[in-house]
């Protein structure tokens, strides 16, 4: 036995519909498990961990914890191949996504979304270009840049986006656990 | 001349000098001028899996300054073309959305009309320069250079986006590009697989692997060299090949260029003003001698 049975009584028949309320996750039920993005993914092709099929049934058999809690959901790398092909819609990409804005939520923040948000709040944007960058432009004769971060700063204020990346939003803490990296 | 906003993104600027450096130049041989927009900002892409809304308003923010502009967009990296075009999309068909976002921007003095376009470099050069027009500027025809076409993930996908510009499962646009230029296209296996650049935060080796077999593919193919449209993909193909061969091992030695680099020496640009000095895998790549 490779891996433990499912715990029936622990499924939660809404987590489909919190997803489903998601933007990105609306279609996750049109799934009929034909397993067409995993055969597709070329993570899935290195990487045995990430298996978006098994992630979409999962979640619709309502294995909130298992799915929010985990390391794979982080491991899309959002080349849409799978979303050309997916005959149902589901929209796998973007539902990778609506899965990770609820896993957020619920505490469990992969570092490396921490590190963007930190970075965009410090600098506004994802590189930082100060004197260094720009002296380097200049030799290229390409304009100066100018950080600007104070409208960034204030959208990540109005959407609360640094404490959600800093698991202060979380509901009900669900995801405990330090994800390792 | 035609004119567009040029949205660089947060990679270009410092990362890909090289790409925007040739984009810049190579648009004003060509007759479109790139205008810089102060307020552009980044595009949402990287926090899209932190929180949607979050990311939405920050494409939304960019798509306003190029409203109020009243200029269409120009980018350069294929991560934002697809955030910017998809924000611009929903933010222009489903009112619901569009309330929501507009609530948010309404603190900042802004207001989503949807007035403007979101276009890729290559793809403004298919649809606004055309590909007989270039075929015609390149003085310097890269005859005889076998170019290994990538075209990487968000230039193409979500195909729905991008209003059938070009197929998501076998494209053409590149290929028809480069040989605009007088170079030619090499086919290899796997041509559409993504560089690994999205999670080469998340899984350094797993993005590596995916890199490895791309460079892999070319060398088999014998191509002389690869071409990019996407600053993320030249990190994983160019900057970070000695890693790859570091990491996961083989010796590759497959020289990639940003697309604009090619096209300007084609134009007639030397190769130290399309700074092909930023270029790290060096190869034996022997381009015609620049004349004007």
């Amino acid at each position: 036995m490779a891996e433990d049975t499912i715990d029936t009584g622990q499924l939660d028949p809404n987590f489909k519909f919190e997803i489903s309320k998601q933007p990105g996750g609306e279609n996750i039920r049109n799934c009929f498990q034909c397993g067409t993005c995993s055969g597709t993914c070329p993570v899935r092709a290195l990487n045995d961990k990430y298996n978006p099929r098994r992630i979409i049934r999962m979640a619709l058999l309502g294995m909130r914890k298992d799915v929010l809690c985990s390391d794979f959901i982080w491991l899309c790398s959002t080349c849409y191949a799978c979303h050309e092909r997916c005959p149902q819609s589901v929209r796998i990409p973007d539902l990778m996504m609506a899965i990770r804005n609820i896993a957020i939520r619920e505490g469990n923040v992969h570092p490396v979304y921490k590190a963007y948000v930190d970075t965009l709040d410090l600098h506004g944007r994802l590189l930082e270009i100060g004197e260094f960058e720009n002296e380097k432009r200049r030799k290229y004769n390409l304009p100066e840049f100018k950080e600007d971060p104070e409208r960034v700063r204030r959208l990540f204020a109005v959407t609360e986006i640094k404490a959600k990346a800093e698991g202060k939003k979380a509901t009900d803490k669900s995801c405990k656990t330090e994800v390792s990296k | 001349m035609k004119e567009y906003a040029l949205f660089l993104g947060c990679t270009v600027p410092v990362r890909g000098l090289h790409y925007e450096v040739s984009a810049r130049k190579t648009a004003e041989k060509l007759g479109v001028r790139l205008l810089d927009v102060k307020e552009f900002g980044c595009c949402g892409f990287p926090i899209e899996g932190a929180d949607h809304l979050t990311s939405l308003v920050m494409s939304a923010m960019s798509l306003c300054a190029a409203e109020r502009a009243e200029l269409e967009i120009v980018t350069l990296c294929s991560a934002c073309t697809a955030t910017l075009t998809k924000a611009n999309k929903v933010l222009k068909e489903d009112a619901h959305v569009r309330e929501e976002v507009n609530k948010v921007l309404e603190g900042f003095g802004e207001k989503f009309k949807g007035t403007t376009k979101v276009r890729h470099f290559a793809r403004m050069l298919v649809e606004e320069v055309g590909v007989a027009k270039i075929r015609e500027a390149a003085v310097n025809p890269l005859a005889g250079i076998k170019i290994a076409p990538h075209y990487g993930c968000h230039y193409l996908k979500p195909s729905e986006i991008y209003e059938g510009f070009d197929s998501p499962e076998r494209p053409g646009t590149l290929d028809k590009l480069l040989t605009a230029i007088g170079a030619t296209p090499v086919d290899y296996e796997e041509k559409l697989q993504c560089c690994g650049g999205g999670i080469l935060g998340v899984d350094e080796l797993t993005a590596l692997k995916m890199t490895q077999q791309k460079l892999q593919h070319i060398k088999d193919a014998g191509a002389d060299a690869m071409t990019f449209i996407c600053p993320f993909c030249a990190v994983m193909y160019d900057s970070n090949q000695k890693a790859v061969e570091a990491k996961v091992g083989g010796k590759y030695g497959v020289p990639g260029f940003y697309f604009p680099q090619l096209l300007g020496l084609a134009l007639g640009f030397t190769p130290k003003e399309m700074a092909l000095e930023l270029n790290r895998v060096k190869g034996a790549v022997k381009f015609p001698e620049g004349k004007k």
